[in-house]
């Protein structure tokens, strides 16, 4: 290199040209994925917005598509996502305090954090070949609500579990410390201190883990899930005593994801309409729970000062 | 570890009897116990969810295995399992598997590194704490609305390029897939690129280093294994996403390697089988076990190799 002056100044305005033709491609290149998600946002309320009216939330499905409607979809859809929340927000905390106040260092806790980590992983249509496998013929639950709930709360176990560990995890041990020094026992520690601090970061992974269950189209059709379900569950409160029913688990169901996946296997034009106001319905559900879920995590990461 | 001593709590309660208070402390010792150990079993699901899961799809494979042989199945260039002349090669179905994996990751791999080192070493941290919840919006948008973005769309909107293009093909989907798993590439890249210690910029910056020359070869080198097992996670997302392929690549085992046909992957076929609600036990049934065990079989190796590529640069530093 030389040591000429002008040589150097070149050199310097060159760098920061390159600079900026870099910073140029990077922000293009992070405008692909918001670019791509304003476009499918708006392809599908141009698609679909011409049908989203009331009828469309009190219809059931038709085989006229202007007559066809998702309630039964939005009720199955509410009745499965009550059982997998019921099923895996208790599992996934009370896994995620014992990995994180109870577990010893040892061989059984790695093997379970292993087996954590690898179900993270796995793809959700092998959740159900388990759940067709395990479920509706070795339990023999039937293609029913159940069935798909307990799939779901399968399927999102992992998320609370790591929600729950990193929000437990935040804790300071002096907490710990105080309340021992207090005489508390290890559980008393956990329901008064550990669990209601970490309350919010769990409610976050709750969140963001029933947004995706509700989405979630693979697992349920591999249980077999009907798609043309024109009826409602039996209602689970009743008339008479003990004024609450169990039915509804055993029934058929349809959901929104499945509803939609119908809609847009037919060929003709007007149901595919229905496929984008479904979908527009699906995506505001996911993107208000991810939304609160984003709002939760910057809230409490701004009001908790330890 | 610290517990409650039973024999050693006698200070400052003089007016309670010492027995009760013993019974008192033993129940409470009792009650954890119940406690711990039911938090155990809740941990210990995961495993045998695991369980479960090579049991199932073991079980039914070994059940299809004893009418269809391995060579066959391995080797044999047709799946035509929905027809009369059976054959069961999974070949086209891996080959299908492989090309909407290959295209989706040929879009994600560049925008999803590019993005990660703008985000990482360029933006205005401002800037980053909106960017990065809105792309993680990206990961949560259901997969049956990408397929309809896919065959509604993207589709279209390639056949304007290529006129020749089928209606069902795999170039679109692919591409789909590959905008989903962004996200999840630029997010883990930027995390391993973050964590980099700033002594290693600075030092770089001192010497008279621009941004780019910075970025590019200092910091991404550094980050390197971080940024492989971030490729890793998004293959593995890739292989097993099921709704788009299945709404917009065509359902059709078709062993070519040409994404502009149309074909049919593992997870693709598994639907298929599964909205013909075929008799539990029959032949079919069985096979959509032994492809998912293929499946299973090559998201592992993924993992193992995504947990290494961590594993090294967890020693970096």
């Amino acid at each position: 290199m030389s040591n000429d002056p002008q040589a150097i100044r070149r050199l310097v305005v060159l760098g920061r040209r390159y600079d900026r033709l870099f910073a140029i491609v990077g922000m293009m290149a992070m405008m692909v994925g918001i670019l791509t998600l304003a476009v499918l946002l708006a392809g599908l309320i141009h698609d679909g917005a011409e049908r989203l009216n009331w009828d469309f939330f009190q219809n059931f499905p038709s085989r006229r598509a202007e007559r066809a409607g998702i309630l039964s979809a939005i009720v199955g859809s509410s009745l499965v996502m009550l059982i997998t929340a019921v099923t895996a927000i208790p599992l996934g905390v009370a896994a995620g305090v014992y990995l994180e106040e109870y577990a010893r260092r040892n061989w059984i806790t790695e093997i379970i954090e292993i087996n954590v980590t690898n179900l993270a992983g796995v793809p959700s249509i092998v959740y159900g070949l388990l759940a067709l496998g395990l479920f509706v013929y070795a339990l023999d639950f039937g293609q029913s609500i159940l069935s798909a709930g307990l799939t779901l709360a399968l399927m999102i176990l992992p998320v609370i579990i790591v929600s729950t560990r990193e929000a437990i995890r935040a804790i300071p041990g002096a907490i710990r410390e105080g309340a021992y020094a207090l005489g508390s026992t290890r559980w008393q520690l956990v329901r008064d201190h550990i669990l209601p601090y970490s309350t919010g970061g769990i409610l976050t992974g709750v969140i963001i883990g029933l947004a995706r269950a509700i989405g979630e189209t693979a697992p349920i059709i591999t249980i077999g899930a009907l798609t043309f379900i024109a009826f409602l569950p039996p209602s689970p409160v009743t008339g008479d005593f003990p004024f609450l029913s169990f039915e509804w688990l055993e029934s058929p169901f349809t959901v929104m994801p499945i509803q939609m996946f119908n809609w847009l296997s037919r060929p003709q034009a007007p149901f595919q309409v229905n496929a984008a106001a479904a979908g527009i319905v699906l995506v505001a559900m996911t993107l208000l729970m991810n939304g609160v879920a984003i709002w939760l995590r910057v809230r409490f990461r701004n009001r908790i000062k330890w | 570890m610290i517990r409650e001593n039973p024999s050693q709590s006698s200070v400052g309660s003089g007016s309670i009897d010492p027995g009760s208070r013993f019974a008192h402390s033993v129940g409470r010792h009792v009650g954890e116990r119940i406690i711990e150990v039911l938090l155990f079993l809740a941990a210990f699901s995961a495993v045998a969810v695991t369980i479960a899961i090579v049991a199932i799809l073991v079980f039914e494979s070994t059940e299809f295995f004893k009418h269809v042989s391995l060579v066959d199945f391995l080797t044999d260039t047709q799946w035509t399992i929905m027809f009369a002349d059976k054959h069961y090669g999974v070949l086209p179905l891996l080959a299908g598997t492989l090309v909407t994996t290959t295209v989706a990751l040929m879009l994600a791999v560049p925008v999803g590194t590019v993005t990660a080192v703008y985000l990482s070493e360029f933006a205005n941290p401002r800037v980053r704490e909106v960017v990065k919840p809105t792309l993680e919006l990206l990961a949560g948008i259901p997969t049956v609305v990408y397929g309809y973005f896919a065959l509604l769309m993207v589709t279209p909107a390639l056949q304007w390029f290529m006129p020749d293009l089928p209606g069902f093909n795999m170039l679109g989907p692919g591409l789909v897939i590959g905008v989903m798993i962004i996200p999840y590439v630029s997010s883990v890249a930027e995390d391993a690129m973050r964590s980099v210690p700033a002594s290693m910029r600075e030092g770089s910056y001192a010497m008279g280093a621009t941004r780019m020359q910075t970025s590019l070869r200092v910091v991404v080198p550094a980050a390197t294994s971080g940024i492989v097992a971030a490729y890793i996670l998004g293959i593995s997302r890739a292989f097993g996403e099921t709704m788009v392929v299945a709404v917009a690549a065509g359902q059709q085992p078709n062993f070519t390697w040409d994404p502009r046909e149309p074909g049919a992957t593992i997870t693709a076929f598994i639907v298929q089988v599964a909205l013909g609600d075929l008799p539990h036990g029959s032949l079919e049934y069985q096979s959509i076990f032994a492809v998912g065990l293929v499946l299973v079989l090559m998201t592992l190796f993924f993992n193992v190799l995504g947990h290494l590529a961590r594993k090294r640069f967890r020693e970096a530093y």
